[in-house]
């Protein structure tokens, strides 16, 4: 089942692209400033302090959330194009236990949500936001843990998928829905019933919620639960994508 | 000695159509076989099959001798494929790609650089090593693909359409490459086509139609089963020449502007005796042998469809030439 050869071929595959596409690099920073820089700033006067901290400090922790599942999922359905253009073939006609290209392709998006998610934590600082230095390693550890999780959603929807709809409806059916109704730009509290059930199953909840315990120092739900909740996510996105990446043929 | 292939029934259906009906052969070791026909006619669905991509319906194939459901892994170590469509990634170096392979392959890694120089240097591509893919050439594509499927020795070479698409100098270029892989290391060449040329190159030609296969042999005696060689005579006087073929032979001839044409049975040891024996001068004579084209067009009454790429193809390569936005 576990190849060590074969997981490190898809994982260095994908961070050679990576770096050799400096395009996606930066095109992939810019959203995310955005949203902090002009969102932020621009409903701070409006939002006034949530527990403490103003607006562009609340939303912190859901930017990296957010840089966190747009990278995971885009890095994940990249399979999408290497079936289209050929390439999956030659991977998948190898000696290889699928299980470990769906590993590699995991811990790729793993890895490059954490490079995307440790520049942003770079700019901290700009919005007045002090993590605490102990904090850091646990924090790079949780963004790990969803980004393994959310690679595996990614992986599941470009195994399902026969052909390129396009990023655009994934991005409208997977990515916003589960970003907005993650409590990354609202506190989840005092919502209507309907919305919160929907925030509540909603697994990037937690990824957000333990980010913030890390980065602001509160948290809507207990850590351990949120901790909790993220394991069991990656373990049942992991076994969904090698299931649905073990049955395809291709 | 064990086989190289061994197919014993094997079939493949996508829910109501049946791709591959059926279908037995053995492919000797060292040998480069060949599967002749139209598309759509099964030849790549069952190259599909042997190489562990999809699974059989119905029957039993062992390539280098494991069982291709039960030992697939061994199977796959066993083999080396050169697919129809392009299966590099064209974002990465010549090296890049054959490294990874090599690394999926467990090739030694002791051996690693020597054999990616090796598999470099024989396709002539070791001054474009460190270059992306993506600006190669439709052939220097081909001819890394063939290094790379090279890169772990394989003991079966399969190859799906290996020439689709490349101009004909290229294509004799790689079939110099084929042919030499076979002679140095007696590697069993497995490959679909649809070129007639092409399929001359085989020891042996498997003509497949509507899934099932129709004629089995060697290329020769393929085309001994088309009666005879084609003749075109040019003469001084061609009427009078017509007449006297048509009384002396006994054949049917076609008497157009470029002179007269008929069949005869052995066109090599026709042509001196009708030399001899023909009054009116002979200005040229030619003997035209069947081709693979003539049989095909006997075995299945119709002739071989030549189309380059189908329409799928087409759109694939134009949406690739274009920008790839969210690559």
């Amino acid at each position: 089942m576990i190849d060590f050869a074969c997981i490190r071929m898809v994982w260095e595959r994908d961070i050679i692209r990576y770096f050799r596409e400096k395009s996606q690099l930066y095109g992939s920073l810019t959203r995310p400033v955005l949203w902090l820089f002009v969102l932020g700033m621009g409903l701070r006067g409006s939002a006034g302090a949530i527990q403490n901290v103003n607006y562009t400090q609340f939303i912190f922790p859901g930017i990296i959330a957010m840089t966190a599942i747009f990278t995971s999922i885009q890095s994940a359905i990249s399979i999408i194009w290497d079936r289209e253009f050929g390439f999956l073939k030659e991977i998948l006609v190898a000696p290889v236990p699928r299980t470990s290209i769906v590993i590699g392709k995991g811990l790729a998006g793993t890895t490059l949500s954490l490079i995307q998610g440790c520049i942003i934590l770079l700019l901290a600082p700009l919005v007045h936001v002090h993590i605490p230095l102990a904090n850091i390693v646990p924090l790079i550890i949780v963004i790990a843990l969803l980004s393994f999780g959310l690679t595996g959603i990614g992986i599941v929807i470009a195994a399902r998928m026969t052909s390129f709809q396009g990023f655009g409806t994934i991005m409208n059916f997977v990515i916003m829905p589960m970003w907005f109704l993650s409590g990354a730009l609202f506190p989840v509290k005092g919502l209507p019933i309907w919305l919160n059930a929907l925030v509540r199953i909603n697994p990037l909840t937690y990824g957000v919620d333990l980010v913030r315990k890390l980065v602001l120092g509160f948290s809507y739900h207990s850590p351990a639960f949120d901790l909790g909740f993220l394991i069991a996510f990656g373990v049942l996105t992991t076994a969904a994508a090698v299931f649905f990446f073990n049955q395809g043929e291709y | 000695m064990t086989p190289a292939i061994e197919v014993s029934g094997l079939a493949r259906r996508f829910k109501a159509f049946t791709a591959v009906d059926g279908i037995s052969f053995t492919v000797n070791p060292g040998e480069i076989f060949g599967f002749l026909g139209p598309n759509g006619a099964g030849k790549t669905t069952t190259m599909r099959m042997l190489c562990t991509l999809i699974r059989p319906s119905a029957g039993t194939a062992k390539v280098a001798g494991f069982d291709l459901v039960r030992r697939h892994n061994d199977v796959r170590r066993s083999i080396g494929i050169i697919f129809q469509d392009p299966s590099l990634d064209d974002r990465l170096t010549a090296r890049e790609n054959l490294r990874f392979h090599a690394m999926v392959y467990k090739v030694p890694r002791a051996e690693v650089n020597s054999r990616i120089a090796y598999a470099l240097d024989w396709m002539e591509l070791t001054d474009r090593a460190n270059d992306i893919v993506r600006n190669f050439s439709g052939g220097m594509k081909r001819r890394l693909e063939i290094a790379r499927g090279l890169l772990h020795a394989p003991k079966v070479l399969f190859l799906d359409e290996p020439t689709l698409g490349l101009d004909p100098q290229t294509r004799s270029r790689i079939w110099e490459h084929l042919l030499r892989l076979r002679r140095e290391h007696g590697t069993t060449l497995f490959l679909t086509t649809h070129y007639m040329d092409e399929a001359e190159n085989c020891d042996r030609i498997a003509i497949i139609d509507h899934g099932r296969i129709i004629a089995l042999d060697t290329p020769a005696r393929l085309k001994a089963q088309v009666q005879g060689d084609c003749i075109h005579l040019e003469t001084a006087d061609d009427a009078a020449a017509e007449a006297e073929v048509k009384q002396r032979y006994g054949v049917e001839v076609v008497r157009d502007a470029t002179g007269l044409h008929f069949e005869v049975e052995n066109g090599a040891a026709f042509v001196p005796g009708l030399l001899r024996e023909l009054s009116v001068a002979v200005r040229t004579v030619s003997v035209r042998p069947p081709t693979l084209e003539d049989v095909f067009l006997k075995m299945t009454g119709r002739e071989i469809r030549d189309d380059e790429a189908s329409g799928h193809e087409k759109l694939r390569s134009r949406l690739q030439r274009m920008g790839r936005a969210g690559r």
